[in-house]
C-alpha cells in the first residue's frame, strides 16, 4: 500500500517515526516535494482565506498527493497530557480535508491523553487499519518511536556543538513546520548563515526539559507546541546574542504567545518576523539585517566592557 | 486595607447576573461593578494595545478592562473558555501592569458552570466566604442568566414583527433592570414571568410561516450584539424569524454542546471535535439544514481557528442540502454599512427562492 504524507505541518516533528513505522508495516512512502510557488498556491485555493499560512501550505501538499497514492496519513492531535493541548488546527486537519477533498482517501490516527487516546493506542488502531497484526505494530511502532529519539538526540548535540563558537548566536523561535519550510523559514535561515551567524533552532532541545522551562516566561501557557519552543529561551538566555520569532499570518497562539515574550523578557534584543505566502524576500532580509547589526555591535561593546 | 472593587468583561446582557454574583461573593466593604456600556471607543482602546492579530474578544475585553480600571475597579476577573481564553487573562494581565495600573487578576475555570470554581477564586478575595452561600449566590445568578435566555429567545423570534418600532428594545431595558433589582430566586421567577407576559402583549404582526434562519458561530460575537452590529436585530427587519442555540444557559448547563454529544449527530462531516465551540456549530448547522431553514448565518471573530476550520464542513452541508450560509468575520475594521449590504442582499436572495419554489 501506498501512503502520502504532506511535507508540512506535524511532518517536521515526526518524519522520522512516519517513515519507519509505515515501512515497517510494508507501506510504501511517498512525500510531497519542498513547498514551491505552485503548491502554495493551490493551498491558498483550496483553503479558508483566514486560515494561517503554515496550514494552507498543508492543504496545497495534500492536493499534491492526491492520485499519487492510496491513502494521505492526516494524524489528528488534541493533547499531551490533561491540560496541555495543542492548537486546534491540529484537531481539525482530517476533518477539513475530508471535506476539501471528498474525492481523496484519507488515513488518520488520534492522538489525544486527555481523553485517554494515547500514542500507542492510536498507532495501534493505525496499524489495524493498515491490516497489521497488533504484535507487528507494536514491535513497529517501538522501534519507530526509537529510531526518532535517537535522531533528535544526534540534532541536539549537533546544536551543543555551537555553543562554544565566537561568532553572532541567534534563536530561532517558531514552529518547525515554519523554520524548515522552503517557502518560510529556509532562506532566513540560509541569509542567516550567509552573515555569519549562528543559528539556534527552539525545536530541537527535549521537548519534556522546553515544556517545563516554559514556566518561567508563562504560567498559564497550555498549548504543548508553544511550550516546547518557548522553554528554549530560558534554556539557551545565557549564550544567544538574539532572538527572532518567525510567525505566520493570522496565527492566534502565537500572536498571543511572542506579545507576551516581547513584553516580559529583558536585556536580549529580539524581533518578530510575520510572514505570509505574499512576503517578499527583499523585506525581510532589509529587516534582518539590521537586527543583526543591533546585536553586533551590542555584542561588541559588551565584549569590551568586560574585558 | 482599602475596599476591593471587582470588575469583569461584558457579553451580552448578562452582566446582570454576574454582577450579581461577584458582588454576593465580594464580602464585606468590597462591591462588584460593571465596566461601562459598549462603545466604539471600548474596542479602540482594547485594539490600541493589543497585539494585532489576536482574536476581538480579546480586544473588546481589553477595553472593558481599561474603561472600568479608570472608574475605580481594582480586582479584574477573566473566564476561561474558548480556544484561547485561558491564556488571555496571562496576556491582558501583563499589559495592564504595562500600562500601569494597579491590580488584582483571576483566571476562573468556569467551563464546567459550577459554583465551586468561583468559590476557589474568590476565598482569596473574601476569606470568610461559605460553599453554601457560594451555592446559593450562584443558583440566582444561573437563574438569572436562564431568564434573559428565555427572554431573548422571545424577542429573536418576535422582534422583526412588531408593529411599534423599538417597542422590543424598550421593554427589554425594562425588564433587565427589574431583573438587577432581584435578590433571590423567587424574586428571579417574578420578574421572568411577568415580562414574559409583557412581551406577549406587545402587539406583532406575523405571518404563519415566516422565512426562518439560524445564527451559529464563535461565543462572544454570537453572544455581544455590539460586537456583531446587533446583526440578529438587523435580520428580523428583513421580517425573519431568528433562532440561535448558543446561550449561557446552554453553554453552561446544558450536555448538549460538548462535543461527545454533538459529534453522534454529525455522520460522517464530522469524527472529532475540532475545538472550541465549532464542533456545535457544525453539529448545528447540519440540525438547521435538516429542519429545512431556509438560510444559516456563520458568525466569528476574523482568524478565529475553531470557526475557520468550520467552514470547509459547514460548506460541504450546505452544498449537499442546498442552504446558502452567509459567513461574517468581525475584527476592529469590519465596516458596519458592508455587514448591512451584505445582510439584504443575502435577505434578497432567500426571498427569491422562497417565491420560486
Ligand atoms: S499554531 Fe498557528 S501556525 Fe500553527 S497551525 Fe495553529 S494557527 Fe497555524
Ligand atoms: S474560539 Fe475563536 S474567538 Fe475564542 S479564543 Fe479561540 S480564536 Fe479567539
Amino acid at each position: 500500500m501506498k501512503i502520502g504524507i504532506p511535507k508540512a505541518l506535524l511532518y517536521y516533528k515526526y518524519r522520522i517515526m512516519w517513515r519507519s513505522f509505515l515501512e515497517d508495516l510494508n507501506c510504501e512512502v511517498v512525500v510531497s516535494p519542498n513547498t514551491n510557488k505552485a503548491i502554495m498556491d493551490t493551498g491558498e485555493n483550496y483553503s479558508i482565506d483566514e486560515s494561517c499560512t503554515s496550514a494552507k501550505i498543508f492543504m496545497g501538499h495534500v492536493s499534491w498527493l492526491i492520485g499519487k497514492c492510496d491513502y494521505i496519513l492526516i494524524p489528528r492531535i488534541e493533547s499531551y497530557a490533561n491540560g496541555d493541548t495543542v492548537c486546534t488546527k491540529f484537531y481539525a486537519l482530517y476533518d477539513i480535508c475530508r471535506s476539501t477533498f471528498p474525492e481523496a482517501k484519507f488515513i488518520c490516527y488520534n492522538v489525544d491523553y486527555a481523553h485517554h487516546q494515547t500514542e500507542w493506542k492510536a498507532y495501534k488502531q493505525l496499524g489495524e487499519a493498515l491490516g497489521a497484526s497488533v504484535f507487528h505494530t507494536r514491535r513497529a511502532y517501538l522501534n519507530a518511536k526509537n529510531e526518532l529519539t535517537v535522531y533528535e538526540k544526534i540534532l541536539q548535540s549537533n546544536q551543543d556543538d555551537l555553543i562554544h563558537s565566537d561568532n553572532l548566536k541567534v534563536l530561532i523561535v517558531s514552529h518547525p513546520y515554519n523554520i524548515y519550510d522552503e517557502m518560510l523559514g529556509t532562506p532566513i535561515i540560509r541569509f542567516l548563515k550567509d552573515l555569519n551567524v549562528d543559528v539556534f533552532f527552539a525545536d530541537i532541545p527535549d521537548s519534556a526539559d522546553m515544556c517545563a522551562k516554559s514556566k518561567h516566561l508563562s504560567r498559564s501557557m497550555y498549548w504543548h507546541y508553544n511550550k516546547e519552543i518557548v522553554g528554549s529561551i530560558s534554556h539557551y538566555e545565557s549564550i544567544i546574542d538574539g532572538i527572532i520569532f518567525l510567525t505566520t499570518f493570522p496565527c492566534g497562539p502565537d500572536s498571543l504567545t511572542v506579545e507576551l515574550l516581547l513584553r516580559k523578557i529583558k536585556g536580549i534584543p529580539m524581533t518578530n518576523l510575520v510572514v505570509d505566502s505574499n512576503t517578499g524576500e527583499a523585506g525581510l532580509h532589509t529587516r534582518i539585517e539590521s537586527f543583526i547589526d543591533i546585536i553586533a555591535e551590542k555584542k561588541k561593546r559588551g565584549d569590551e566592557y568586560v574585558g | 486595607m482599602s475596599a476591593k472593587i471587582i470588575s469583569f468583561p461584558h457579553i451580552g446582557s448578562y452582566h446582570v447576573p454576574i454582577k450579581f454574583l461577584l458582588n454576593a461573593l465580594a464580602g464585606k466593604g468590597n462591591k462588584a461593578i460593571s465596566p461601562p456600556p459598549i462603545t466604539k471607543k471600548t474596542l479602540e482602546l482594547g485594539t490600541k494595545h493589543s497585539p494585532d492579530f489576536v482574536c476581538i474578544p480579546f480586544k473588546y475585553n481589553l477595553g472593558n478592562y481599561i474603561e472600568v480600571l479608570e472608574n475605580g475597579a481594582n480586582v479584574l476577573v477573566q473566564t476561561s473558555g474558548g480556544c484561547r481564553m485561558g491564556f488571555y487573562g496571562e496576556v491582558q494581565e501583563q499589559i495592564l501592569r504595562d500600562l500601569g495600573y494597579e491590580l488584582d487578576f483571576y483566571t476562573i475555570d468556569a467551563e464546567r458552570g459550577s459554583a465551586m470554581d468561583f468559590y476557589k477564586a474568590f476565598k482569596d478575595i473574601n476569606p470568610k466566604l461559605s460553599i453554601t452561600y457560594s451555592i446559593a449566590a450562584f443558583a440566582v445568578a444561573t437563574r438569572m442568566a436562564y431568564a434573559i435566555d428565555g427572554i431573548e429567545e422571545f424577542i429573536r423570534k418576535n422582534i422583526g414583527f412588531e408593529l411599534e418600532t423599538g417597542s422590543f428594545e424598550r421593554m427589554e431595558k425594562q425588564f433587565l433592570h427589574a431583573l438587577a433589582q432581584a435578590t433571590n430566586v423567587i424574586q428571579v421567577g417574578k420578574v421572568y414571568r411577568e415580562y414574559l407576559l409583557k412581551f406577549q402583549a406587545l402587539p406583532i404582526c406575523k405571518p404563519s410561516n415566516p422565512k426562518k434562519v439560524g445564527v451559529v458561530g464563535e461565543l462572544y460575537i454570537v453572544m455581544e450584539p455590539f460586537s456583531n452590529y446587533c446583526i440578529e436585530k438587523e435580520l428580523a427587519k428583513f421580517g425573519m424569524e431568528v433562532t440561535r442555540f448558543l446561550t449561557i444557559s446552554y453553554r453552561l448547563f446544558s450536555k448538549k454542546h460538548t462535543a461527545e454529544y454533538v459529534l453522534k449527530n454529525t455522520g460522517s462531516y464530522l469524527k472529532y471535535d475540532i475545538g472550541a465551540d465549532a464542533t456545535d456549530s457544525v453539529g448545528k448547522s447540519l440540525d438547521l439544514a435538516r429542519a429545512g431553514y431556509d438560510g444559516i448565518i456563520h458568525l466569528k471573530p476574523f482568524g478565529c481557528t475553531p470557526e475557520v476550520n468550520s467552514m470547509p464542513i459547514v460548506q460541504r452541508i450546505s452544498q449537499d442540502f442546498k442552504i446558502p450560509v452567509l459567513y461574517f468575520s468581525f475584527d476592529s475594521q469590519t465596516s458596519e454599512t458592508g455587514v448591512k449590504t451584505r445582510l439584504e442582499a443575502f435577505a434578497d436572495m432567500i426571498d427569491m427562492k422562497v417565491a420560486s419554489q
